[in-house]
């Protein structure tokens, strides 16, 4: 870095790619080569930033300026004003959304106020297909440190004290899963990294292999140096190229610099890494799945135990994490247990990521320490409700998950009060919803894609769950009945009982949190035939308040089907045989003539 | 040993480390109902993949139910096996079950003998909450199987039986979530396919999705013919299983009913498989012993081990598997083909009918039985040798309509000719009685000398792979014994490498030989039922005054009269076959 | 099912990429994958001639593609279509988007348009919800996407030349 007077960091995760930040990039190089800036200013497609809301994002290096919804066309006056004159661009900074006024930097921006990033510390800072930026961020000093100053053992105590828990769903705690592998005999272990990220609407795992692939490589290293494998499996979606082929480039450095292979830091410790494919199959984020799919296999989970630490891969013992518990550990290392056990709640320390989506202003990744409540997530992180509409409920844990209300904005963050709350810490989506959600269809949502991801092996996951997203449809069909509410309660319950895994055990939480906070909801769709959010097609009807029609067209040209038919300044008319309900003739129409009953 | 101390419903009980919870209870006596679940521990098969979710008991300290047959005891449990909340999960997980399954149990194949029927019965099934759609499949009909997937429950123990035990690999679990289903690949019919007919999926499979394809009627059509003479045979293992069907004790020997039913049927002649079986003895044996005599001489190009070819699967997975080995079996045709063979010919000659007019009705253990007599090479004029192969249950089936008090019938004997068999015929329906029998013969004909004990236990038993080394006077015959297609699998492996030991090699397709025969009443996962049959059998060999093949005296009539001798142009032509390449 | 014989250079790709993961029966999955990147989809036959190099039974392949929601047995399209059906991009109105594709298309999820222009399909997160509701025509993303813009993308593609200003932002 010391090289250049400047950097200028161009986000280049997925959100942002497919933004043209790659583009932008370019011509920002372009044009420094133009001006003949190149020696002075460095130009670097880093990772996701989190504020995908914002995104294409730039960064100004070293003074930290932050540009928000950058368009390539927009390099030209950014380095002519702010490289040359020292003048930031007003017009890209970003705008508080409650105060209207300019934040310059990262520092005073709202949304990153309240995080701490420690899985998330490298991305955006760093280049990641560099290793060197990561050793410049004391990469690769926690596995030093373990491999020449401390016993496995020594190293599985401070992951044990630093208290930290798997972040892949279960909430596991790491340090004895680290433990249990150890102590298992075995000539052949391996350890796994789980990067089958599967809940919709959840990209931490991918966000942190794009943008800091070096922090996994290492923590499966010191993972391996602790149990006493010699072997590390990246188990990766296929969906997920950049991620690949990051991991790609961080896999070779690592080996070129002798931090795989043989003797590793001349500790006489060998270690390599080699990936897997996923191919698309939800349930591969279970632990047994995991592990026959990458034996080529159905991904099938079996009955445990025997655990994966005791018989695992090929029959050997087996430690899976997740990408995100493994971002954890060399900072443990590097900082100390205590240190990492100061931040967080007394039973769930440390840092969780979070993918914030849905009705919110700031979608993003975000981190923050567990025990921050949702409030502070959603309001202050999040910049509330989009559209100025009422926060109703937030979704933790994606399909495994539950639905909060209002009345746990309050609750702080941690595994055991979401599991409390009937919705749980998952993986890290957080998806959050407005009034205008219907919260029977939400769970009918999450109901169709556990159906759909369900490996069909055990009985109440195969056909419960289909049973449950059969009423589910009766119910926002118009065409249930009082009883099905009682159904869906008492048949969620025997499928958490009695399924094979955990994603028969788990799916049912949609519907039954739904139900316990909703169920006036319920009874509208079966009692009154009626959606309180107006959101089901079938109980939808949309008409042409002919007093209020001003025959202006708008709704005529916009209706996707040519459901709509009227002359210029005439009444129009909607077809119902043909409306398909998509609402835009409501969303259009500026003399709110259309009536949605 | 490590022991481990629990209670289960309350009542303390002490089980070795590793025993499930399963286990632990049926030790005192308690009985967790299961579906999917099936061991047939001799053999050392076990299915359990822990998927119908029905033995699901309340353990107390756990979050959720756990099921039965997958979760080890440990120290300390509390288990209880039928508690609310157990039993309302395992109802509603039945009644899951039962939403996505025809209820056509009134005309089902399976009716009664149905372990998802049984099982709603048991649980008081009364009315099925969850209605919703159904799966639907198309069926499947081949020369010995129908598929009938809406009834699969995913039990997957056929597919365990095609992969893990037989390796025959044509089934396997397909799609995933709602729409899975245990199929062969691409949905193709199982005649497309590789399938052995070894029919170990049907014997193991709890509900109407696998049976046999139904040959009575069509017997039924033929008794009724006045113009055709209608004669049946009757295989070994037959007479140890049947009388399952009418609730006698498994291994009740039911020779002497079995003839007085199929008398009673109107079978104008009842005779026995056991005479084709000596049959077979002497051909093979003497193919043996002109292996073995050209093998001692020397002559490079002589094929040894020779290996038995009375198994339809057996040849059916060969010809697909290791058709560049097919030269290595025995080319003898298995018993139900030579008495067919030999009664359309000899018989007919002996009744001065033609064969047309004679209908050769089979009564088998087994389902590939079925396809066998439906190959063209054993058929003159597209008239086939055999014309129907009933299973066991089939025979049940058609005593039971015909209102026969099978366990009242009087014992009655086989008719002459083909009726007469020996003891080294009846051992034929167990895994080790073919070798056996070949054993008793071709030491006699190649020593000369009279066997001194005519039991050979070292041949016996229910290890999947057995070998023994018989001492023929001064030379030593190594014999080698493989049930369950694996096994079988094993020993080609070896032998395609060159490494063989053996000079005779007796393999059965199913799991115990034919007493555990695809088309034999249902075991429903009791190994003790394959026991007791095998101890009938050989219980009869015993009883018998002849028990071995040579003195069969209308063996030794028939060669006189007609054959002329083991192996002759005769013989060849009508007791001998030859194998095809079926690669795919 | 109708029957395709495999071109001899079909054959020998297939039979590489087995060897370069050791005919090993284990390797069946990342074999699919590399095999299905260079022909396309995984039609019966090629799955036979795998089973036969990893010395496994085909019912097992087929099992094993048929499970994984990536691998497929009919060719895709030339300019696939998949919407992302997060729970992100759901609330933002993915399933209106999906339902006009079906509708322009006249396909349903899974198939491919007659012409083999266009194949539909409906993937998880994409890990772009910033841009919610997004789809992706090939490696293409498209985000903000609502059903009226619908016809304008298909018609970028019809055309066969796709222009980059219909990327909303």
């Amino acid at each position: 870095m010391s090289e250049y007077n400047f950097q200028i960091l161009v986000c280049g995760g997925t959100g942002c790619k497919a933004s043209e930040s790659e583009e932008i990039r370019s011509s920002f190089v372009n044009l420094l080569n133009e001006y003949g800036l190149e020696e002075e200013v460095q130009v670097v497609l880093t990772d996701c930033f989190g504020f995908c809301e914002k995104g294409p994002i730039v960064k100004m290096m070293p003074d930290k300026t932050v540009y928000v919804r950058v368009k390539p066309s927009d390099a030209d006056e950014i380095i002519k004003e702010h490289i040359v004159k020292g003048n930031q661009v007003e017009r890209l900074l970003y705008r508080d959304p409650v105060t209207g006024t300019v934040v310059r930097d990262r520092q005073h921006m709202e949304f990153y106020k309240k995080q701490i990033r420690i899985a998330l510390r490298n991305c955006g800072f760093i280049n990641p297909e560099e290793i060197d930026e990561y050793i410049a961020h004391d990469g690769y000093m926690a596995l030093g440190t373990c491999l020449t100053e401390m016993k496995p053992m020594e190293v599985i105590e401070q992951i044990k004290k630093s208290g930290l828990r798997g972040r892949g769903g279960g909430g596991f705690p790491t340090g004895l899963k680290w433990e249990i592998t150890a102590k298992v005999p075995g000539d052949q272990k391996y350890v796994v990294c789980n990067v089958d990220e599967g809940d919709p609407g959840a990209f931490m795992d991918r966000s942190i292999l794009e943008g800091d692939p070096h922090t996994v490589i290492e923590a499966m290293i010191i993972n391996g140096y602790c149990t006493g494998a010699s072997k590390g499996l990246v188990y990766i979606r296929a969906e997920y190229p950049l991620a690949i082929s990051r991991l790609k480039i961080a896999l070779a450095q690592a080996r070129a610099y002798g931090l795989l292979g043989d003797d590793i830091l001349g500790s006489g410790f060998n270690f390599d890494i080699e990936i897997r494919y996923g191919a698309g199959a939800f349930v591969c984020g279970e632990e047994t799945a995991l592990i026959h799919s990458m034996e080529g296999c159905r991904g099938e989970p079996t009955f445990k135990p025997p655990f994966p630490s005791v018989s695992g891969y090929l029959g050997k013992p087996t430690n899976v994490n997740n990408v995100e518990t493994y971002a954890n550990i060399p900072v443990i290392i590097n900082k100390g247990a205590d240190w990492f056990a100061s931040i967080g709640t007394e039973k769930s320390k440390g840092t969780k990521v979070f993918a914030l989506a849905g009705k919110i202003n700031n979608v993003g990744l975000i981190e923050v320490p567990l025990g921050t409540t949702l409030r502070e997530v959603i309001y202050d992180i999040g910049g509330g409700i989009r559209g100025g509409k009422k926060f109703k409920a937030v979704q933790t844990g994606g399909p495994s998950g539950g639905m909060l209300t209002a009345e746990f904005l309050d609750t702080p963050i941690d595994y055991d009060n979401l599991l409390a709350a009937g919705s749980m810490m998952g993986s890290g989506g957080m998806i959050v919803m407005d009034e205008d959600d219907c919260m029977v269809a939400i769970a009918k949502f999450y109901l169709g894609f556990t159906v759909e991801e369900s490996c069909g092996k055990c009985a109440p996951c195969r056909i419960g769950n289909k049973r449950l997203h059969e009423i589910l449809e009766r119910i926002t069909d118009g065409k249930g009945e009082i009883q099905d509410l009682d159904r869906l309660f008492m048949l969620s319950n025997v499928i958490k009982d009695a399924s094979l895994c955990g994603l028969g055990q788990t799916s049912p939480n949609p519907v039954l949190s739904s139900l316990k906070y909703f169920r006036q909801e319920y009874e509208a769709h079966v009692k009154a035939s009626h959606c309180p959010a107006g959101q089901c097609k079938a109980l939808v009807r949309y008409e042409v308040i002919e007093d209020k029609c001003t025959g202006c067209t708008l709704c005529f040209r916009n209706c996707p089907v040519g459901a709509i038919t009227g002359e210029k300044r005439e009444v129009h008319f909607i077809d119902q045989s043909l409306c398909i309900k998509c609402g835009v003739c409501f969303e259009k129409c500026k003399f709110g003539a259309i009536l949605v009953s | 040993m490590d022991m481990i101390n629990l209670t289960i419903d309350n009542k303390p009980v002490v089980v070795v480390k590793g025993t499930t919870i399963l286990e632990a209870a049926k030790s005192i006596g308690i009985t967790v109902p299961t579906l999917c679940h099936m061991k047939l521990d001799d053999l050392g098969i076990e299915n359990k993949p822990g998927g119908c979710r029905i033995c699901v008991v309340e353990v107390k300290g756990r979050r959720n139910l756990a099921p039965a047959c997958c979760t080890e005891a440990t120290d300390g449990m509390e288990v209880s096996t039928h508690s609310i909340r157990a039993i309302n999960a395992r109802r509603t997980v039945l009644e899951l079950i039962l939403s996505d399954h025809p209820s056509d149990c009134l005309v089902c194949a399976k009716s009664g003998n149905c372990e998802l029927q049984d099982l709603a019965h048991r649980l008081g099934i009364r009315e099925i909450h969850y209605k919703g759609e159904q799966s639907s499949y198309r069926a499947d009909t081949s020369p010995a199987i129908i598929r009938e997937l809406n009834k699969c429950i995913l039990c997957r123990r056929c597919e365990m039986m095609c992969n893990e035990v037989q390796t025959v690999g044509v089934l396997s679990a397909i799609n995933r979530g709602f729409s899975s289903v245990v199929s062969p690949a691409f949905e193709m019919n199982l005649d497309h396919s590789v399938c052995t007919y070894c029919g170990q999926c049907v014997a193991v499979c709890p509900t109407g999705a696998l049976t046999e394809v139904d040959h009575t009627g069509a017997v039924v059509r033929a008794l009724a013919d006045p113009t055709k003479t209608v004669i049946v045979q009757t295989a070994p293992a037959v007479r140890a299983a049947l009388g399952e069907e009418f609730d006698m004790e498994p291994g009740t020997l039911v020779t002497g009913k079995l003839v007085a039913a199929l008398r009673r049927l109107g079978f104008d002649y009842v005779f026995d498989t056991d005479f084709s079986a000596d049959l077979t003895i002497m051909e093979e044996g003497t193919e043996l012993l002109n292996r073995l005599k050209r093998h001692l001489e020397g002559d490079p190009d002589v094929k040894l081990p020779i290996l038995t070819s009375c198994c339809p699967a057996w040849v059916k997975f060969f010809e697909h598997q290791f058709p560049d080995m097919k030269d290595i079996p025995s080319t003898a045709r298995s018993p139900q083909q030579m008495f067919g063979s030999i009664a359309k010919s000899y018989f007919a000659g002996i009744l001065g009918i033609k064969r047309e007019d004679l209908v050769v009705v089979s009564i088998m253990p087994c389902v590939a039985k079925k396809y066998e007599c439906g190959r063209d090479e054993f058929a003159v004029n597209n008239n086939p040798d055999v014309d129907f192969a009933l299973t066991t249950r089939e025979l049940a089936a058609l005593i039971k309509v015909s209102n026969i008090k099978f366990r009242l019938l009087d014992n009655e004997e086989y008719d002459a000719p083909l009726g007469e068999s020996t003891g080294a015929g009846v051992i034929f329906g167990t895994t080790g009685g073919v070798i056996e029998a070949a054993v008793r013969s071709a030491y006699e004909l190649y020593t000369g000398k009279e066997l001194p004990k005519i039991e050979f236990e070292e041949l016996r038993g229910m290890e999947g792979l057995r070998k023994a080394t018989i001492d023929f006077n001064g030379l030593p015959i190594n014999i080698g014994i493989a049930h369950g297609l694996r096994n079988a699998r094993k020993l080609l492996e070896d032998m395609r490498a060159g490494n063989s030991w053996y000079h005779a090699i007796e393999i059965m397709s199913c799991p115990g030989g034919c007493i555990g025969g695809g088309g034999q009443p249902y075991h429903h996962g009791n190994v003790e039922i394959l026991k007791k049959r095998q101890m009938a059998l050989y219980r009869e060999d015993s009883n018998k005054a002849i028990r071995k093949s040579h003195e069969n005296p209308y063996i030794k009539k028939l060669y006189e009269e007609y054959l002329g001798h083991p192996m002759s142009e005769k013989a060849h032509h009508l007791l001998h076959t030859v194998y095809f390449d079926r690669t795919r | 099912m109708s029957r395709i014989k495999l071109s001899d250079s079909a054959v020998e790709t297939i039979k590489e990429v087995c060897m370069s993961f050791g005919n090993q029966e284990g390797e069946l999955i990342n074999v699919l994958h590399q095999v299905q990147d260079k022909l396309g989809y995984l039609p019966a036959e090629v799955q036979e001639l795998v089973a036969q190099e990893l010395n496994m039974s085909v019912a097992k392949v087929y099992g094993v593609v048929t499970f994984y929601s990536y691998f497929t047995m009919i060719p895709k399209g030339e300019f696939p279509i998949s919407i992302c059906m997060g729970t992100a991009c759901y609330v933002r109105g993915a399933e209106q988007v999906l339902s006009e594709f079906k509708r322009q298309l006249k396909v349903e999820v899974g198939q491919t348009t007659p012409d083999g222009k266009f194949s539909l399909s409906c993937l998880r997160c994409v890990g772009t919800c910033g841009l919610s509701p997004v789809i992706m025509v090939g490696e293409k993303v498209y985000g903000r996407v609502s059903p009226q813009q619908v016809k304008q993308i298909i018609a970028e593609y019809q055309e066969g030349c796709p222009s980059h200003e219909a990327k909303s932002a």
